[in-house]
């Protein structure tokens, strides 16, 4: 039996290929619709990965340092290395800020790490260029993403910095780049005051005769240099022994230390439950609207394609052809659109995917349920065109 | 090698109920034997299109009897059970326009019939070769219908109409869009086939350059058909 689907195909070629082409693109902005939401919930894995930790000790009664403000003590650390369970402790500071290098600047996430000690949590995990900071002040490793090399010197606040190492797919969970410096130089950029706010803090404080007073010399100067000083970072990132769960060393932190603790399963859902979620249901109303235009135009482009063969099928009809195969036909065909339009698509979005400001994923997984999405919709989408022609009379192809 | 050709006694068709009924055939008798090509005429609103899809087992009648061959189709209320097939097998078509299958060459516009009857599509192709051949179009078996002539399309037409070797073709105005020669070429074209493949061939035509060729005319006027000799005009 001849494939009648196939050979209208084959006769209308160029009209088959530039509506798939059509559809494709559309069905390559859901792809990257779908690679977008990926990405930012990669980036936000990708954030709990490249810190290392298996414990986030932040603030009690916050989320903690990505959610939001979070302040411990910086010597905190020193009291839960001696904790049952725990292996490695390092302090880290997070702001998202303005990086200057020369006439520009860049949205990134500077990063305060304790510098040298490679391995500790918080640092960057691996370079592709250069070397990790080795020195207490100064130097920078910067995410290759945001466009910096080797040797640039970045402007924070009031500091410069050189770019001594590069590394990759090292982001924030909004997708901007890390830039990791030592931290005693990131607490000072957090807190850090203009000049007249520090003359006239310093001016308040010796009005102030509790603080100034004469009987007790140093006193006045001990009070402003812990005033000028941060002695706080956002969080302590903790690393466990091997032998122990997160739970089980998390427990004790809580207790003793009356601090919030999370493990990595509840920081991942701090990230993507909380963070992103607004974001993710936003893309995900788009991913729908796109999917519903998307069925809309498949069958608006089957029907008419339908219409407009009304003639030919009330003949084939009339001969005696199957419903069956006047429907195969048109749910051959709409299929055949659909699977032509999904390779465009793919296509076009592993070829703009590159291009996009922002980390946009496109899993295999998600490709094949998009090929088996497009499938069911355009075989949906072919049940108007097919209800049409069943309802056509063959009695159209005899007297007009 | 068909017996009876097409018989039809006391067909009548009714549109609509009540008050609003309109009976387009009123209780027709035609026969027409293998071999055979009347001519069924009248004005338009006799009910000629009507006579046609009754015949061509489109329409259901309201009452009346036909047959087909040695197949009863209808018989005052009760029909064969299967129509698609019966027009499949039984019936061919000739329609005013050729209407081929534009996404079909001429090969398999013809072939696809015995496809759909479930023969094997090299036999098929066979069957429609050597119709084409017959009917003088061979040459054009790979061309597409939009690169063939007006007559070339209604030459295909007709061997799509023959390739089931059915025992009655029902014409519907085969030579409208054509001129007077192209027009009797397809009239002795529907008399040879008619004589070599047995198949009792109706017209339905209001051309009055291929009446005068037919040996039996069927006039139908207010849902009546009167019988009548026509010329019988050769045009060697």
């Amino acid at each position: 039996m001849i494939n009648l689907a196939g050979r209208d195909i084959q006769h209308a070629w160029g009209k088959f290929i530039f509506t798939g082409v059509g559809l494709g693109l559309l069905i390559g902005v859901t792809l990257t619709m779908a690679g977008v939401y990926r990405g930012m919930v990669d980036d936000a894995m990708v954030l709990l990965d490249n810190s290392a930790a298996d414990l986030w000790v932040v603030q009690k009664d916050t989320l903690g340092p990505y959610a939001e403000p979070s302040s411990v003590q910086d010597d905190l650390y020193r009291g839960l290395l001696g904790m049952p369970g725990v292996a490695r402790a390092a302090n880290v500071t997070y702001l998202t800020m303005q990086v200057r290098q020369g006439e520009r600047d860049v949205r990134a996430m500077v990063v305060g790490v304790v510098p040298g000690d490679l391995g500790q949590p918080g640092q960057p995990r691996y370079l592709v260029d250069g070397r990790h900071i080795s020195r207490s002040h100064y130097e920078a490793v910067a995410d290759v993403t945001a466009g910096f090399s080797l040797g640039d010197r970045l402007r924070i606040r009031r500091n410069d910095y050189t770019v001594v190492g590069l590394t990759r797919r090292m982001v924030s969970s909004g997708g901007d780049p890390m830039v990791f410096i030592p931290l005693k130089d990131a607490q000072e950029a957090q807190f850090l005051k203009d000049n007249d706010a520090l003359v006239q803090q310093r001016r308040r404080t010796a009005a102030n005769p509790a603080f100034n007073r004469p009987e007790v010399p140093g006193l006045l100067d001990a009070v402003i240099a812990s005033q000028s000083a941060n002695p706080h970072v956002n969080a302590v990132l903790v690393q466990i022994k091997p032998g122990h769960t997160p739970d089980e060393v998390a427990g004790p932190i809580r207790r003793w230390k009356r601090l919030q603790v999370y493990t990595r399963a509840e920081m991942q859902e701090i990230l993507i439950g909380k963070l992103i979620a607004t974001s993710a249901r936003q893309i995900g109303m788009f991913l729908v609207i796109l999917a519903i235009v998307s069925a809309a135009i498949v069958a608006f482009i089957i029907y008419t394609l339908t219409l407009g063969k009304i003639r030919e099928i009330a003949v084939l009809k009339l001969i005696g052809t199957r419903n069956r195969t006047i429907a195969g036909m048109i749910l051959q065909q709409a299929v055949g659109l659909g699977v032509l339009g999904f390779v465009v698509g793919k296509i076009a979005a592993t070829f703009w995917a590159g291009i996009f400001p922002k980390y946009v994923l496109l899993l295999p997984g998600d490709a094949v349920r998009g090929i088996v999405a497009v499938v069911v919709m355009c075989a949906l989408a072919s049940l108007l065109a097919i209800h049409a022609a069943l309802k056509v009379d063959p009695a159209e192809a005899i007297g007009g | 090698m068909h017996d009876t050709g097409i018989r039809v006694e006391k067909l009548r068709k009714r549109y609509g109920k009540g008050d609003t009924a309109v009976d387009a055939l009123k209780g027709v008798d035609m026969q027409v034997s293998p071999g055979e090509v009347v001519g069924l005429i009248g004005p338009s609103g006799s009910g000629k299109t009507t006579m046609l899809k009754c015949l061509g087992a489109v329409i259901e009648p309201t009452d009346g009897r036909m047959t087909l061959g040695d197949e009863v189709i209808y018989d005052n209320g009760w029909r064969i059970k299967d129509l698609r097939a019966l027009r499949r097998d039984k019936i061919g078509f000739v329609f005013q326009a050729p209407y081929l299958i534009p996404f079909l060459d001429v090969t398999d516009n013809v072939a696809l019939l015995p496809m759909l009857a479930g023969r094997s599509n090299a036999d098929s192709r066979k069957r429609a070769m050597e119709l084409l051949d017959a009917l003088d179009v061979g040459h054009r078996a790979r061309a597409m219908p939009s690169q063939l002539s007006g007559g070339e399309q209604q030459r295909v037409s007709i061997a799509r109409a023959l390739v089931n070797h059915p025992p009655v073709i029902l014409a519907d105005e085969p030579t409208a869009p054509l001129d007077s020669v192209r027009a009797l070429a397809v009239i002795r074209i529907l008399n040879q086939m008619a004589r070599q493949y047995e198949t009792a061939i109706i017209v339905v035509t209001h051309d009055e350059k291929i009446i005068p060729t037919f040996k039996r005319i069927y006039h139908i006027r207010d849902g009546h058909t009167h019988e009548e000799a026509g010329e019988g005009r050769t045009f060697e």
